[in-house]
């Protein structure tokens, strides 16, 4: 198992380098000119050019590749060509508020949408089925700044519940923490519970035609032991896989949500930065996305072997 | 037993949780934070080193200047207490007021004075213009320093109280001598504001607290002008780029001021009783398309001229602000409502006559050259602009090939000299602050110096000597005769076509903020918030 883990965690090291090298040249390849944003709307040539040649967007790309990837490799990702700081403590002012976000939305997620996939197969025909599955395409079919600006207008507006935007950090209180999370979870959530429900219908569907669930039931267990204990464990590899590629989707899904609720996190600092084409940043937070979604990988991978004791590496 | 405990536990948790949760939010607002939202997040803190506005707006929170524009457009005093110029107009004596003080809590000297006008000078157009005349800047004591000119110069008040981008702030010695191409790193100003570095989050929040040794000027607050009386403990710029986020918070109450809500949501504004709509910059903004001088078809006037008979500004100004309480047809290029205004030379252009154009272009024998319009498409000021002036374009016989893409893009291509075939461009529309433009020095699409001129390049020696002629000229009468000559001139030689004036409304919140400055730009002494 250690071995295993070792070699993925090795071969993390080229695929970065591959991403490292295709962020660098996508972003000089794209149109804009960072010096172009930092001068302003007004400046002239001259001014633009003082500020390339400042920020050392003159070199040879050869050159500033090399410059960026030495000092990748020593930790130092560089500073921000707008703020005054280095891109690992903007990276990390940033990582809260996505991190929590993205946790409250999957545990929101998986705490709805496993048990209403579980009673749809169970169900399956049923009343209860075809009203998950209609939800299920709902969830799917609206966007997400539709089920948040709905939320907004109902529970902060309206009601007002809860705020309409912004972010506290649980270390400032709980209270005010969960306050300002409730609203973006549900609305991110949406999309997750729908996308696991119906991933945990089918597979549970699958699992309930086989022998053994018939060999439980004729062994006199309750349809609950059943369920849980034979037909969701024997369900459970592909919902983790899904689960798995739903927190790798939310690294992205996060930007709109994050925009909608004023949340200041990972996503809109991507945005910003895109949009800024501050260099730095964005080849960072790439870099960072990437090494994310390899080690998620390498935990759904895990997790297989503890739902499935056959499954060893 | 043991389902009723876990049903009880549960319920007990979910009524913990609730109280915890749904309580009233709009309580926990202090009553003398002033929250926020500006027309974009504040990214750089260097008032000279860019020309962006939101820069330029912070600048006005942390730094003071010697001179600033009050409601009338005029310049006053703010941080000098007297000056005299001399009997030929070559030596400005400036004294400081007595008690200013930089937030580290050092004096504000001479020194510090002269080191940031030059600074500023080095990058700012109008400042380069003044440094060009300055022969030296004479140090007589801490609080008293002379301009010395090399000949008369006209527009010495009017540079050192530009009152927009680049602003002449004045700060520390030590930080203006930063060279003007890196940016600053230390914050200390001398104006009513204090920027809290520690609290400040890129893309979240930025602070302000109160100056407490801050001494206002005696004469009431008029635009930039008189006393800056601070009348909250904290200013809090909020980053939200969601427009419709921003507009939901002002409503709940959870934010007290939106600097620029976009016009398709000022009807909701005006719905909302609790709203208020302030138009704190009477002399708005003005669209303006710029043309490509360097290359065929529009290095030939003729074809240029074509497109100022083509066009006419109301279509534009119902295409992107809709409401005509918010826009004006106005053909004075220096702006309606200010001392240059002139209709001067626009007798028969901005009138949409399809015919004449047509004429014009068969005249100058326009060959059917695509026309690369540049359309930006992310900034809802300006999206509909380039589809309107395909369509009129058209109209007369242009052949237009608009190409979409983000601002930042279109920044980055302007600034081009290749031919539009090889990634330049021909024309884009955009968009000036007014108080940028007031006369032909400051408007920077004037300046026809060929390869010095802005982007468009136009290439005049005649717009030149008339620029010139004004900046030397300080006679009110004499000023408004080369201005109207620059106004004549450039519709001749088309260095840019002025599509009409346009306001932003500010939103507050009604009888809780109160006193917001009537000002180019969004400044926040004098403001007072009462009530949570």
């Amino acid at each position: 198992m250690l071995t295993f883990v070792a070699r993925r965690l090795l071969a993390t090291i080229p695929v970065l380098a591959i991403v490292a090298i295709f962020v660098f040249l996508m972003l000089r390849l794209t149109p804009g000119d960072p010096a172009a944003v930092i001068a302003g709307d007004y400046a002239n040539s001259q001014q633009i050019a003082e500020i390339r040649a400042k920020l050392g967007l003159d070199e040879p790309l050869v050159t500033q590749f090399f410059i960026w990837a030495g000092r990748g490799l020593q930790g130092d990702f560089g500073e921000s060509f707008f703020f005054k700081r280095t891109v690992a403590e903007l990276i990390l002012q940033r990582v809260e508020p996505t991190l929590a976000l993205a946790v409250c939305t999957i545990i929101l997620a998986v705490l709805i949408a496993v048990p209403l996939g579980v009673i749809a197969a169970h169900r399956h025909g049923g009343w209860i089925d075809r009203i998950v599955m209609g939800f299920s395409v709902l969830g799917f079919s609206v966007p997400v700044f539709v089920v948040g600006y709905l939320l907004i207008y109902v529970f902060a507006i309206q009601l007002s519940w809860v705020p309409v935007q912004g972010y506290r950090s649980p270390a400032d209180g709980l209270g005010d923490f969960f306050q300002r999370i409730i609203l973006p979870s549900c609305t991110l959530a949406v999309i997750y519970i729908a996308l696991i429900a119906r991933i945990t219908r089918a597979s549970v569907i699958e699992v309930l035609g086989e022998d053994y669930i018939r060999t439980a039931r004729a062994k006199g267990l309750t349809e609950r032991t059943v369920l849980m204990r034979h037909a969701l464990r024997n369900a459970a590899v592909p919902i983790v896989t899904v689960i798995g590629i739903g927190i790798a989707l939310l690294i992205g899904g996060v930007v709109v949500t994050e925009s909608v609720y004023n949340i200041p996190g990972l996503g809109r600092l991507t945005v910003d930065a895109v949009l800024a084409r501050d260099y730095p940043v964005i080849q960072a937070v790439i870099l960072m996305f990437s090494f994310v979604y390899v080690l998620i990988n390498l935990a759904i991978d895990l997790a297989y072997s503890f739902f499935d004791p056959r499954i060893r590496y | 037993m043991k389902l009723s405990r876990i049903l009880a536990g549960a319920i007990a948790g979910t009524a913990l949780g609730a109280a915890v949760l749904f309580t009233p939010t709009t309580g926990a607002q202090a009553q003398n934070t002033l929250r926020v939202v500006m027309h974009s997040d504040l990214k750089i803190l260097d008032p000279i080193w860019t020309t962006a506005y939101i820069v330029r707006n912070h600048g006005y929170m942390i730094y003071d200047t010697l001179f600033s524009m009050d409601e009338k457009l005029d310049v006053k005093p703010q941080m000098v207490d007297k000056y005299e110029v001399s009997g030929d107009k070559l030596t400005y004596t400036f004294t400081l007021r007595d008690g200013l003080k930089f937030h580290d809590g050092n004096p504000v000297t001479t020194d510090d004075v002269i080191a940031s006008l030059r600074r500023w000078g080095a990058k700012d157009s109008m400042g380069q213009k003044l440094l060009s005349f300055v022969k030296d800047f004479e140090k007589v004591d801490a609080k008293t320093f002379k301009l010395v000119l090399k000949e008369p110069y006209g527009l010495v008040l009017q540079s050192l109280g530009k009152p927009s981008s680049n602003v002449p702030f004045i700060m520390p010695k030590r930080v203006a001598e930063t060279d003007p191409n890196t940016q600053i790193s230390d914050f200390i100003g001398s104006g009513p504001f204090v920027f809290a570095k520690d609290e400040w989050r890129p893309g979240n929040k930025t602070v302000y607290t109160k100056f407490a040794d801050y001494k206002p000027r005696s004469e009431p607050s008029s635009g930039l002008a008189g006393g800056k009386v601070v009348k909250v403990d904290r200013v809090e710029w909020l980053s939200m780029p969601d427009h419709q986020t921003a507009v939901n918070a002002l409503i709940a109450g959870e934010i007290d001021f939106i600097e620029a809500p976009p016009h398709d949501l000022v009807p909701v504004l005006k719905a909302e009783k609790s709203i208020e709509l302030v138009t704190w910059n009477p002399l708005g903004n003005q669209y303006t398309m710029r043309l490509n001088h360097l290359h065929k078809p529009f290095d030939n006037p003729k074809v240029r001229q074509a497109v100022t008979v083509v066009l006419n500004q109301e279509d534009f100004l119902k295409a992107v602000v809709g409401d005509p309480d918010y826009y004006k047809v106005c053909k004075a290029m220096f702006i309606c409502g200010t001392p240059l205004e002139s209709t001067a030379g626009m007798d028969g252009l901005l009138e949409s006559k399809f015919d004449v154009a047509r004429k014009m272009l068969q005249e100058a024998g326009y060959d059917g050259t695509p026309i690369v319009l540049m359309h930006s498409t992310d900034l809802q000021v300006l999206t509909n602009l380039a589809p309107v002036a395909k369509s009129l374009m058209e109209r007369a016989g242009f052949k237009v090939d608009m190409q979409s893409m983000d601002w930042q893009t279109l920044v980055a291509r302007r600034a081009k000299k290749d031919p539009p075939t090889a990634g330049g461009w021909h024309a884009f529309l955009t968009s000036w602050v007014s108080a940028d433009i007031l006369n032909p020095v400051m408007a920077g699409f004037m300046n026809s110096a060929c390869d010095k001129a802005m982007f468009g390049w136009p290439c005049d020696e005649q717009m030149e000597k008339i620029r010139d002629d004004f900046s030397r000229e300080s006679d009110p009468a004499k000023q408004k005769a080369l201005a109207e000559a620059a106004q004549k001139r450039a519709m001749e030689v088309v260095t840019h076509i002025h599509l009409g004036q346009w306001y932003l409304a500010g939103a507050a919140r009604k009888g809780v903020v109160a006193g917001i400055p009537t000002a180019p730009a969004p400044v926040f002494w004098n403001v007072s918030k009462t009530g949570k």
